[in-house]
C-alpha cells in the first residue's frame, strides 16, 4: 500500500460503488432485482450449502426461509438454543407502511422518516426496500401466529414512536421482540425437524474461511468452537451468512445481552470484509440509570413510554434532591416539549439522548450522583394516569412497570420513572451492497451486523423491521443469484487456507491460556468500555478521540501480556469465551475512534464538539462527508484503509434535520 | 452484607460433582443475584480458583437463560428470573444454596449449566404454524377476537427458561409444553394442526424424559412469566379431542 498515511493514523483507498442495485427508479428497484437475480432449479437447491451464523431475527428467519426454500443449511449460535438470540429483548415493536390507520402513511413516508432520522448516512435504495417489504412482514408474522395487540374488532393496533407522526408501529405489548423471534425461531424448528437445516447452538464461530479457487477469494465456510466439548470444527460451505448482530458491548455497559460480540464480524474483517462506518453507534434515550460498580449491564425501558410518559427535571438546580412529586408543575422544566414542540417527547432517540446528557451537564439531573453529576431525568406518567386511568396505563406498559419496580425498588405508579441514555445498537457494520453481500464474495451479511439501513440513527421500531426484513424476502432472493453459479469447487479439508484458519484459532486459544497474567478478562473490558463512552460516547472531540486511541493501544498490549484465563480449552470455559470476544472488542475500539476521528461533523448518535450550530444542534457537513466509510483491514499492525462509497440522493431532498 | 454461598461444583457431565462453601463480603441490596455470582467469581479469580459457570445472556428477564434453584426454589425467593432477583431479598449473614436444576431431562454441562436441548426438540415435533414464507395473506384478512388474542398471548409469555420442570416433583414439563400448545390454539391460523400438533410435542416430551403431570401446581407457582394452570388443561382437553377425532 503506497498511499500516503493520513492523520499518522490510516491510508485512503479506491472508492467503492454498490454494485447491485439496478439503474432504474427507486420503486422499481427491488422488483427489477429480484426479477434479474438468476434462479436456481428446486432440485439444484439442496446440492447447495449455507451457513447461517447468528440466531437473532436476521438468522432465524433467513435460515427457516432458506430451508423451505429446500437449499441445506448449517445455522449456528452461541447461546444454548436460537430461541433465545438478543433480538427477544427487543421491546417496543415493528414498522410497517399497512396505513391501516389511515394517518396518511405509505411506503414512501416510511422511508422519508428512516433516511431523514438516519441523518442522511443510509443508503436510499436499501432504505426504500425496507420500506417496501415491511407490509409482508407483519403477514408473514400473523400467518405464524405470533400474538401482536388487537382491537376489540379483532384487527390489529397500532402505535406510534419516536421521531414518527403517524401510527405505523405494530407491537406484542413490551414483548415484540420475544414474540416476533419466537415466530422466526419456530419457524427454524419446524425446518430443523424437516432435516432441512442443522442446528449448532452453544457453537461460536471464531474464524472465516476464505479460498481463491482460480476465480478470486471466496467465503467458503467457518472455524466454530464447540462450547461445550471445546472441539475446534471446520464447516465448509458455498455462501456464509453473518447475522451475528451488533458490537455494543463494547462499551461493556449497554443493552446488549452479555454474550452480544463483534468476533463474527471482525474475523471476517481481517479476513478482507471492509467495516462501514463503524462509529455510528446509537445511544438510547430511556434506559435505567446505573447504581454502581458492580453493575454488568444496563436495562432499557421501551422507547414506547414516550407517547404517554412526560419527560422532565426541576428548573432549579436546588429542586434537583426533592420528592419529584413535591415539585409543583410549574417548577418542572419539560424540556423536550419547550425545545421541539412540534414532537414534543417523541423526538427521534439521538435528540432525546442529547437533551438529556445536556440537561444532566447543566447539573439538573436527578437521583444519585455518580461521580459528580446526577445522571438521571424523570420519565413521568402522572397525567397519562390522569387522563387515562391507572389500568389502561397498566395494561398498556404493565411489564414494563413492573421490571423497572424490579430493578430499581421504586414504584412507577407512584414516583415518576428516572431515565438516562445508554449504548443500545450499532448502526455501523460490514459493508454490504444492494444484495447484501460483503467485499467477498459468498460472504453476505444481514440484519445489526450490516451497516446499511439505519444510516447514522436508528428510528424506533425499525431494527425489527430490517432483521425480518432481509431474512424473510431480502436475503434469499439476492443469494440465489450468487448461489445458481454453484456448487462452486468442494473444497479439501486439508486445503491450506483451511490448516491455516484452524491453527490461527487454536493458537490463539492457546495463547490466551498460556499468558497467566494478573488481571481478570472483565477488568480489561470494563477498562476498554470507560475509555469508549468517555471519549467515543455521545459526545466526542478531536483530543478525546486521540488519546482514546492512544489509551486503547497500552491497554491492549497489556492484555496480552497479562490478562488472566484459567481452565482449560477442552471443556466449557466461559473465561475463554470472554478472552476472545475481548481481544477483538480490543482492536474494534480502536478502529471506531479512528473512523469517529476522521468524520469531522455531528451527524446522528455522533456528535462532534466541533461541528455545532449556534443553538447547540448537530451540524452535518454533507459537501465533504456524505459517503459511507468502508474501511480494510490494513493487516497486523498496519493502518487501516478507508474506501468511501458516495451516497447520492437522488430521490430525497438533502435537508438539515430539524424537529422544532 | 455477608453471606455464606454454598455453590453446585461439577467439572463436567461425568464428574460428581459436590457443593462448595464461599463466604462473600460487601453485597449490596442494589446488586441483581448474578452480578452478586460476577463479584464472587471476580475473587475467585484473583486466587486462582476457576469461576463458576453459570448461564445467563440478557440479563432483562426476558430471553430465559439464567436460573438456579436457590435454596430448593427456582429462580429463589421471588417470582422472577434469575437475573432479575436482587440481593434485597435477602439479608446479612444469610447461607444461600446454589444448584443446577433439578430433571433428568436437563443434564449438567458443568457447575449451574445445564442443557435444555429437550425443549427445542420439543417445539421441532410440532411446536409451530406451518406458514411458508411469502404466501401470506393479508394480516386483517382474518380477524382474531380480543379476549383470544389476549389469551394466546398470554401463554406466548413463556420464556423457555426451565424453572416449571425444574420445580415439578415428576420433572413435568407440562406447563412449557401447554403454553405452546394454548398459544397456537388460540389463533384461527393454529387450527388445521391443532390435533397433530399436541400429540407429536406429547409423544416428543415422554421421548426426552420428562415426567407425567399430577396437577400439583408447583410449576405455575416457580414460573416467572406467571403462565397459569390452565394451559395444561388446555393442553389435556385438546389431547383428548385429538383422540376423538381417531388421529
Amino acid at each position: 500500500m503506497n498511499a500516503p498515511l493520513i492523520e499518522g493514523l490510516y491510508r485512503e483507498g479506491e472508492p467503492i460503488a454498490d454494485s447491485a442495485a439496478p439503474d432504474v427508479p427507486i420503486d422499481r428497484m427491488w422488483t427489477q432485482r429480484q426479477f434479474d437475480a438468476k434462479l436456481v432449479n428446486p432440485a439444484n437447491r439442496r446440492k447447495l450449502d449455507v451457513i447461517i451464523v447468528g440466531t437473532g431475527l436476521a438468522g432465524a428467519s433467513a435460515g427457516a426461509t432458506l430451508g423451505e426454500a429446500g437449499y441445506n443449511v448449517k445455522s449456528f449460535c452461541y447461546q444454548d438454543s436460537p430461541r433465545r438470540a438478543h433480538s427477544i429483548a427487543a421491546q417496543g415493536g415493528i414498522n410497517a407502511a399497512k396505513n391501516y390507520k389511515g394517518d396518511g402513511d405509505s411506503i414512501y413516508r416510511l422511508f422519508y422518516d428512516t433516511t431523514k432520522g438516519g441523518d442522511y448516512r443510509s443508503r436510499e435504495s436499501n432504505t426504500y426496500r425496507l420500506a417496501e417489504v415491511s407490509a409482508d412482514i407483519i403477514d408473514q408474522c400473523v400467518a405464524q401466529g405470533v400474538p401482536f395487540a388487537r382491537e376489540y374488532g379483532g384487527l390489529l393496533d397500532n402505535r406510534s414512536f419516536g421521531g414518527v407522526q403517524v401510527s405505523r408501529t405494530f407491537y406484542a405489548r413490551g414483548q415484540t421482540g420475544q414474540q416476533l423471534l419466537i415466530g422466526a425461531y419456530q419457524a427454524l424448528e419446524r425446518q430443523i425437524g424437516a432435516g432441512t437445516v442443522k442446528m449448532y447452538s452453544r457453537h461460536e464461530m471464531l474464524e472465516l474461511i476464505v479460498i481463491d479457487d482460480g476465480a478470486g477469494p471466496r467465503a467458503r465456510g467457518i472455524i466454530a468452537r464447540d462450547m461445550v466439548t471445546g472441539e475446534i470444527e471446520t464447516h465448509l460451505a458455498d455462501a456464509v451468512v453473518l447475522a451475528s448482530g451488533g458490537y455494543g458491548n463494547v462499551y461493556f455497559l449497554s443493552t446488549n445481552a452479555m454474550g452480544c460480540n463483534v468476533t463474527a464480524s471482525w474475523r471476517a474483517h481481517r479476513k478482507g470484509a471492509y467495516f462501514a462506518n463503524p462509529c455510528y453507534t446509537q445511544i438510547h434515550p430511556t434506559c435505567i440509570p446505573v447504581s454502581g460498580d458492580h453493575q454488568s449491564k444496563l436495562t432499557l425501558m421501551s422507547e414506547s413510554l414516550r407517547n404517554d410518559g412526560r419527560i422532565w427535571v426541576p428548573k432549579r438546580i436546588e429542586d434537583c434532591e426533592k420528592d419529584p412529586r413535591e415539585i409543583p408543575t410549574e417548577d418542572r422544566d419539560y424540556y423536550l416539549e419547550r425545545l421541539y414542540p412540534a414532537f414534543g417527547n417523541l423526538v427521534p432517540r439521538d435528540i432525546a439522548s442529547r437533551q438529556a446528557k445536556n440537561m444532566c451537564d447543566e447539573g439538573r439531573g436527578v437521583g444519585p450522583k455518580v461521580g459528580d453529576f446526577r445522571r438521571g431525568v424523570y420519565l413521568d406518567f402522572r397525567d397519562a394516569i390522569e387522563r387515562l386511568g391507572e389500568d389502561a396505563v397498566r395494561n398498556k406498559y404493565g411489564n414494563l412497570f413492573d421490571m423497572y419496580k424490579q430493578i430499581t425498588g421504586e414504584d412507577p405508579y407512584q414516583v415518576p420513572m428516572r431515565i438516562y441514555p445508554a449504548v443500545h445498537y450499532t448502526m455501523g457494520g460490514l459493508w454490504v451492497d444492494y444484495d447484501l453481500q460483503s467485499s467477498i464474495p459468498g460472504l453476505f451479511v444481514t440484519g445489526e451486523a450490516n451497516f446499511s439501513d439505519h444510516g447514522a440513527n436508528r428510528l424506533g421500531a425499525s431494527a425489527l423491521m430490517q432483521g425480518l426484513a432481509d431474512g424473510y424476502f431480502v436475503l434469499p432472493n439476492t443469494i440465489r443469484n450468487y448461489l445458481a453459479d454453484g456448487p462452486y469447487e468442494p473444497i479439501d479439508p486439508t486445503h491450506p487456507a483451511v490448516i491455516e484458519a484452524q491453527d490461527s484459532v487454536e493458537s490463539r486459544i492457546q495463547m490466551l491460556l498460556g499468558i497467566s497474567g494478573e488481571r481478570s478478562v472483565d477488568s480489561f473490558h470494563k477498562e476498554l468500555g470507560h475509555i469508549m463512552w468517555e471519549y467515543c460516547g455521545m459526545e466526542r472531540t478531536e483530543e478525546g478521540l486521540r488519546k482514546a486511541i492512544d489509551l486503547i493501544r497500552s491497554l491492549r498490549e497489556e492484555f496480552w501480556r497479562n490478562v488472566r484465563v484459567l481452565g482449560s480449552a477442552d471443556t466449557l470455559n466461559q473465561s475463554l469465551e470472554k478472552a476472545g470476544r475481548v481481544a477483538d472488542f480490543l482492536e474494534l475500539g480502536e478502529l471506531m475512534c479512528i473512523d469517529a476521528l476522521h468524520r469531522r461533523e455531528s451527524c446522528g448518535g455522533h456528535f462532534r464538539a466541533e461541528s455545532q450550530t449556534e443553538d447547540g444542534e448537530a451540524l452535518r457537513n454533507d459537501d465533504e462527508f456524505l459517503y459511507v466509510g468502508g474501511w480494510e483491514w490494513g493487516g497486523e499492525g498496519e493502518s487501516p484503509v478507508l474506501h468511501k462509497e458516495t451516497l447520492s440522493y437522488k430521490f430525497i431532498e438533502l435537508k438539515q434535520r430539524s424537529y422544532k | 452484607m455477608n453471606l455464606t454461598l454454598k455453590i453446585w461444583r461439577q467439572s463436567g457431565p461425568s464428574d460428581k460433582g459436590g457443593m462448595a462453601t464461599y463466604p462473600i463480603e460487601g453485597v449490596s441490596d442494589d446488586m441483581s443475584f448474578l452480578e452478586m455470582l460476577d463479584v464472587l467469581n471476580e475473587g475467585l479469580i484473583a486466587e486462582g480458583e476457576e469461576p463458576v459457570a453459570f448461564d445467563s445472556d440478557c440479563r432483562e428477564g426476558i430471553c430465559g437463560t439464567c436460573g438456579v434453584m436457590i435454596n430448593g426454589e427456582a429462580h429463589g425467593p421471588e417470582r422472577t428470573t434469575t437475573c432479575q432477583l436482587h440481593m434485597r431479598s435477602f439479608r446479612d449473614g444469610d447461607e444461600i444454596v446454589i444448584e443446577p436444576w433439578r430433571a433428568d431431562a436437563f443434564p449438567v454441562i458443568k457447575d449451574l449449566v445445564v442443557d435444555r436441548g429437550a425443549f427445542d426438540r420439543i417445539i421441532q415435533s410440532g411446536g409451530y404454524i406451518s406458514a411458508n414464507t411469502g404466501s401470506a395473506p393479508d394480516a386483517h384478512a382474518t380477524p382474531v377476537p380480543k379476549d383470544q388474542a389476549d389469551r394466546a398471548f398470554m401463554a406466548a409469555e413463556c420464556i423457555s427458561c426451565g424453572a416449571c420442570v425444574a420445580a415439578c416433583p415428576n420433572g413435568s414439563a407440562s406447563l412449557f409444553m401447554g403454553a405452546k400448545i394454548t398459544h397456537l390454539g388460540e389463533f384461527p391460523q393454529g387450527q388445521p394442526e391443532r390435533d397433530a400438533r399436541v400429540q407429536s410435542m406429547s409423544a416428543q416430551h415422554d421421548a426426552e424424559g420428562f415426567g407425567g403431570c399430577t396437577n400439583l401446581g408447583e410449576c405455575t407457582r416457580a414460573c416467572p412469566k406467571g403462565i397459569p394452570l390452565n394451559v395444561i388443561s388446555q393442553m389435556n382437553g385438546d389431547l383428548l379431542r385429538s383422540l376423538r377425532h381417531g388421529r
